[in-house]
């Protein structure tokens, strides 16, 4: 670009337009336009969705301000609109399913990749793909069929008579609620993570492991303390895929919390998330209020998305330089 | 390059002498309850009127309300009547008003999953809103068992199960609920969705209905069609004259000649709790939405044709899919109504 700019006017006109059209002809250039309108258009996108959701809120936003974060009532027919239960909805059960989701994920990852035979991992990897582009709402039917009715009989009353002294699992066990979203949701992801983990792990050098290995180390040892850390970025990188496909997952969700705005330290107790509440009341959503309460909600949602992945990308430099100063030491 | 304007020119060309030849083609939205039976009227309408073709689409009443307000639609349709406020801001964008016109009846019905109980339930109102405002816990309250004498009911905490996303079922549940109880009205309100003062939310009929049937010591709602349709038992409902109906086509339309003697010009007007011994007491009307003056004459015709249609010779196809037909009294007002349409 710079190059044609400063050369081509002073070349005059026509032999511009002329080294233009060759350049053109290559298809260098047009490449290169293309490409840049595409890159150009998803900061676009990112910026007309932040003002529309913006604009499209204003009335909520003036009425209730910073309110809208910290009141918890939400009731459409007396217009009054707090944003807590679904913020904390949205966090709890995201939270819940990574807790699962990461050792599971990563475990299976180490597996596949580090100790099982190539055949064995690659054929895996097949079943894994296939469980990630399962539509969400299969995976809200099962947990309406399966896992609610086992949390209920089960896994709920269970957990009641272990560690029911603690305030986490108290309360009555419907089957649905924070707990069970969360299960759903980690079943969900742990695709996302095994198969992001298993390329990263198994892109990392091969002289890395060899070293560790002639150093005299054992092959979990090489592993857990060489592979493993060499590879952080990339797994870390798989976690926060998986933790913005659990933040603004919807169907499932809806299908399995319960849908009741409350904030309770119980994760027995129903509750509803930022992206159910938005899908459930946009359409019925009769006074302009609620509809824009609803669209801030979906403001929330990006922007807590938004800070979460900021947060992430954070954590990756900031672990991957102590990886560095790890492997001087 | 040229070639390219050419086919495009041809493309255009094709089109136009489409468009100018082909159908008129009428958009709606609106409510998802009527939908089974709107489809079916717009199906067997277009079969005898080849060149008109009505599209709707089932995005609930509060989209359809907002959509014809905004004119992207022609018409749309609603579970609930229109409030004095959407009526005003319709008025002050256009210019001129929007018409109600009830097209048919439904109802919605308490259903329950109590493990050992198979007989067929009594709810009188208070039990009901009791039962809904979180304050009847127990099934073997005296609210209940009052009312189901020899049946034995456990001392089990209820379930309380309510649609999740805002619908016309809900509206039309809390619309019976703020009637027969005042503590509903000044806490909770009637709308498409509330502020529930306790409960689960299931993701539509089918959702409540799974919640309930999932869940034991449950208890939840669904429109009388998605009943019958599905074999879900329900219970009856005590109405205003004291005695306890169960749900049918009939009792439905019971309750809508008891409204239909008093029926007001504009047609928005609520049967939940209707007087009368034969009423079911939680029914109400569905309504498609017209604008009073149409720009395009062709259009204004064909509505008004639907309309007539559909209150005389769509009636017909009503009772084959569960919807209660309109009374007569209520098809003759409305028909001298259309001609409001201009």
């Amino acid at each position: 670009m710079a190059t044609t700019t400063t050369t081509v006017p002073s070349a005059g006109p026509v032999a511009g337009s002329r080294s233009f059209l060759s350049r053109l002809r290559d298809g260098d250039e047009i490449a290169r336009m293309i490409t840049f309108l595409f890159a150009a258009s998803v900061v676009l996108v990112t910026v007309l969705l932040v003002l529309e959701l913006w604009q499209g809120s204003v009335l909520a936003r003036h009425k209730f301000g910073f309110n809208f974060f910290r009141t918890s009532v939400w009731d459409p027919i007396f217009d009054q609109f707090g944003a807590l239960p679904f913020i904390y909805g949205t966090l709890v059960t995201a939270g819940v399913s990574l807790v699962i989701a990461v050792p599971l994920g990563i475990g299976a990852a180490i597996f596949l990749a580090e100790l099982a035979p190539a055949r064995v991992s690659d054929a895996l990897e097949f079943f894994i793909d296939l469980l990630a582009a399962v539509p969400s709402v299969i995976y809200g039917l099962l947990g309406v069929f399966i896992v609610v009715p086992l949390m209920r009989d089960y896994l709920q009353p269970a957990l009641k008579k272990t560690l029911g002294f603690l305030p986490l699992f108290q309360g009555p066990a419907y089957g649905v609620g924070f707990l069970t979203a969360g299960i759903v949701l980690a079943i969900m992801v742990i695709p996302y993570i095994i198969s992001v983990s298993r390329e990263v792990l198994l892109s990392v050098p091969r002289d890395q492991r060899e070293a560790a290995l002639s150093l005299g180390s054992t092959r979990w040892e090489a592993t857990w303390k060489v592979v493993v850390p060499f590879a952080r970025g990339g797994i870390m990188g798989s976690i926060f895929l998986a933790l913005a496909r659990a933040l603004g997952e919807t169907m499932a969700v809806t299908m399995v919390i319960g849908n009741n705005p409350i904030v309770s330290a119980s994760l027995f107790s129903p509750g509803y998330s930022i992206a159910a509440v938005i899908a459930n009341e946009l359409t019925e959503a009769t006074s302009n209020l609620h509809y824009q309460s609803l669209i801030e909600l979906g403001l929330v949602l990006f922007i807590l998305t938004f800070v979460l992945n900021g947060l992430a990308r954070l954590l990756i430099v900031a672990t991957s330089q102590r990886g560095a100063g790890m492997g001087n030491a | 390059m040229k070639r390219i304007a050419g086919m495009l020119l041809v493309v255009l060309a094709v089109a136009g002498v489409l468009w100018a030849d082909g159908a008129l083609s009428i958009t709606g939205a609106g409510a998802t309850f009527p939908y089974p039976m709107y489809s079916k009227w717009f199906d067997e309408y277009h079969k005898q009127n080849a060149n008109l073709s009505i599209n709707y689409q089932s995005i609930g009443s509060g989209g359809g309300i907002k959509q014809v307000t905004e004119g992207t639609v022609d018409f749309g349709a609603s579970d609930g009547p229109m409030n004095d406020e959407q009526l005003k801001a319709y008025a002050d964008k256009h210019g001129w008003g929007i018409l109600h016109f009830p097209t048919v009846m439904g109802a919605v019905v308490p259903f329950y999953n109590i493990p050992g109980v198979t007989a067929e339930l009594n709810f009188t109102p208070e039990a009901l809103a009791g039962i809904y405002l979180g304050k009847i816990t127990k099934w073997n309250d005296p609210a209940i068992t009052g009312a189901n004498k020899g049946i034995s009911l456990p001392a089990n905490d209820i379930v309380v199960v309510h649609r999740a996303e805002g619908s016309g079922t809900t509206f039309c549940w809390t619309d019976y609920l703020s009637k027969v109880s005042d503590e509903w009205k000044t806490k909770v309100g009637k709308g498409g969705s509330v502020n529930w003062p306790v409960g689960l939310g299931g993701k539509g009929s089918e959702g409540v209905t799974g919640t309930v049937k999932n869940t034991p010591n449950s208890i939840g709602y669904v429109e009388l069609t998605y009943a019958e349709s599905n074999k879900i038992p329900y219970g009856n409902v005590k109405n205003a004259a004291g005695v306890f109906v169960k749900a049918s086509l009939g009792a439905v339309s019971a309750a809508a000649a008891g409204a239909a003697k008093d029926m007001p010009d504009d047609f928005r007007v609520s049967i939940t709790n209707a007087p009368g011994k034969a009423s079911y007491p939680i029914s109400t009307f569905t309504w498609l939405l017209i604008p009073e003056k149409f720009t395009d004459t062709a259009k204004r015709d064909a509505i008004k044709g639907f309309v007539k249609w559909a209150l005389k010779d769509g009636q017909g196809y009503a009772e084959g899919l569960s919807y209660a037909k309109l009374p007569t009294e209520v098809v003759a007002k409305e028909l001298k109504a259309i001609d409001k349409i201009q």
